[in-house]
């Protein structure tokens, strides 16, 4: 594999400030890598025709001494769910095959004034309904780990990308945990900012009160980095959070230095931290709490009593959002149109279209989200869920009393076997129950790798999850332990990936 | 809380807009309802002393300045349209013979 392209983003970033390389040369690298491993892989819907033309720009401006930002010329990749001006947005979906979008959402809009390279669009579970990727309407993709085994998702196609060096970084999207699980399941760091921390604009809304959008990477601080060039106020997002935000960066910084976690109150929430986990998973998690042990963290165990609720929650509120959401796919004014034989109506349009431009996962949580919602339910399930959602807020503020951070592992297993749980949607959903909770109370969290589970040699994340608003927190934690972890291991996780030393499986 | 039936579903996917076919109206009664009992514990804590929360950072009153901003060109609403013709988005009848 070439060098170049095993490099975190911030070293490519200093090697392309040193002009000791090119954007050219790197963007033609990760386009050299999506051409060799994407046909097995399946991350890409879409390889940009402009990640060149723009490289060779960046590098002109950089010639001409032009300031240019921190990430400037490094490549990425962005999930299919955000609108694009130069490549289509599916979302997964047949029903928006070829569409593009006439403006770009605003963290695509952001990462193109920061000069950063989009290498394409990645794969997803249809509208980011699902937990594997294996609900796209274009196929599979793979674990980067371990081609047999699901990437998670939905976010597998960004997260597999980043995995097997096809980029640096990429974009996700986080609604119950479709960036962090497939961090976990890939052996990546994925963070779920604060929700209105990042924008929402231009990003095909599943369930708008849980979605954020959030970076992808190998390292801490490359999420940091992302975050920074995307994340901030955005006036065409009514959610869309005022405040001043820190940099991540220096956040990240900060915590690799190694002093944040002495005398750090670190909650483990008792409810997660159950037999329920993969053993291998549970023996990864109690390892890194006797590492924070060791630097000086306070272990203290926290209870949030209503998290058993919050799966049935999470699937009523999605399910509602999403109905709605989803209705704007009529035939009339973009995507796919079924017109039926005979003299069909507009409604007969809209139906034949939906039924053939959705996939079943899609029309399941419709048909839910339209039962909550409907005469005679409404209360008992769209209203109870919205309370549920305000017990696991105050659990959440209870357990933060107590704890600076929050921890549990990202996902109860490690990737499992591709197909394994396809007959069997509610099995699918209750694996989410360690990521949902955060999304319901808006809060941000952050998976990083901390080893690989004994029994199938697999990696295992952990979950830091800190106060609304407290993302450089989690940056901070975050770094400290992966600095930790790497020193511990003398390499970057990222070194234990079996295609690393070419010996994928 | 309730029993799913295949009228159900039918009249769901009506309001939803899917014209699903008897297999699938067949298959998401029996899902469907093996969901809702899954889901139902919501109720039993939802009692009438919780407040509901709809977004998990309340704001309110989010404004802009009453300015004309960010508008796509006519042209640029018609680039996804499956139809159109020049100015308007052109769709089939919207009543059908009985109406």
């Amino acid at each position: 594999m070439n060098e170049l392209i095993a490099l975190s983003a911030s070293e490519q970033a200093d090697l392309l400030a040193r002009k000791d390389v090119s954007s050219v040369e790197l963007t033609q690298s990760h386009l050299d890598r999506i051409a060799e491993t994407d046909g097995d892989l399946g991350a890409f819907l879409h390889v940009s025709e402009n990640a060149l033309t723009l490289a060779a720009e960046v590098d002109a401006a950089r010639a001409n001494g032009i300031e240019l930002g921190p990430l400037a010329g490094v490549a990425i990749a962005i999930k299919d769910v955000l609108a694009t001006t130069d490549m289509p947005a599916t979302a997964g979906s047949k029903i928006l095959e070829g569409w593009i979008s006439p403006y770009d959402a605003t963290p695509v809009a952001r990462l193109r004034e920061a000069r950063m390279i989009p290498l394409g669009k990645t794969n997803m579970d249809e509208f980011a309904m699902g937990s594997s990727t294996e609900h796209s309407a274009y196929g599979i993709t793979r674990n980067s780990w371990d081609r047999t085994r699901v990437p998670g998702g939905s976010g597998g196609g960004s997260a597999s990308a980043v995995g097997a060096f096809q980029a640096p970084v990429a974009l996700g999207s986080d609604t119950g945990g479709s960036i962090r699980q497939p961090a976990a399941l890939t052996g990546t760091v994925g963070m779920k900012p604060t929700y209105g921390g990042v924008s929402r604009y231009g990003a095909i809304a599943l369930a708008s009160s849980l979605d954020q959008i959030g970076p992808v990477s190998r390292t801490v601080l490359d999420s940091a980095l992302l975050h920074d060039v995307i994340g901030g106020f955005d006036h065409h997002d009514s959610t869309s959070i005022p405040d001043a935000w820190p940099s991540f960066a220096d956040a990240a910084r900060i915590g690799a230095r190694g002093d944040s976690l002495k005398g750090l109150r670190v909650g483990v929430i008792k409810e997660l931290n159950t037999d329920g986990n993969q053993a291998g998973v549970l023996n990864r998690f109690n390892d890194a709490l006797q590492l924070l042990t060791e630097q000086g963290a306070e272990i203290v165990e926290v209870s949030t009593p209503h998290f058993q609720y919050a799966v049935a929650a999470y699937y009523l509120i999605l399910t509602a959002e999403a109905s709605s959401n989803l209705a704007k796919f009529d035939s009339v004014r973009f995507g796919l149109r079924v017109t039926p034989s005979g003299a069909p109506t507009v409604e007969d349009v809209m139906g034949a279209t939906r039924e053939a431009g959705f996939g079943d996962e899609v029309k399941r949580r419709i048909i839910l989200g339209t039962y909550a919602l409907s005469a005679g339910y409404y209360d008992a399930y769209y209203g109870s869920a919205q309370k549920v959602r305000t017990l696991i807020q105050r659990d959440f503020a209870a357990a933060f009393t107590h704890a600076d951070v929050l921890v549990s592992p990202t996902a109860p297993t490690t990737a499992w076997e591709l197909g394994a749980k396809l007959a069997d949607p509610l099995a699918m959903w209750l694996s989410d129950i360690t990521t949902i909770p955060v999304n319901l109370a808006g809060i941000p969290a952050m998976s990083i790798p901390i080893g690989l589970a004994d029994e199938d040699r697999l990696p295992v994340g952990l979950q830091i999850m800190a106060p609304a608003r407290e993302d450089a927190r989690v940056y901070e934690i975050g770094a400290a332990v992966e600095a930790l972890l790497d020193a511990q291991r003398g390499a970057r996780f990222s070194t234990l990936t079996p295609e690393y030393s070419g010996g994928g499986r | 809380m309730s029993d799913i039936t295949e009228d159900t579903v039918r009249h769901l996917a009506n309001l939803a807009r899917i014209a699903l076919t008897p297999d699938e109206v067949t298959r998401l009664t029996g899902e469907l309802s093996a969901i809702t009992a899954a889901v139902e514990s919501v109720t039993e804590v939802a009692t009438d002393d919780i407040p509901a929360t709809s977004h998990p950072i309340p704001m309110e009153n989010v404004w802009r300045e009453d300015v004309v901003a960010d508008q796509l060109t006519l042209a640029e609403a018609l680039t996804g349209a499956p139809d159109h013709d020049g100015s308007r988005f052109r769709v089939t009848a919207i009543l059908g013979d009985e109406q």
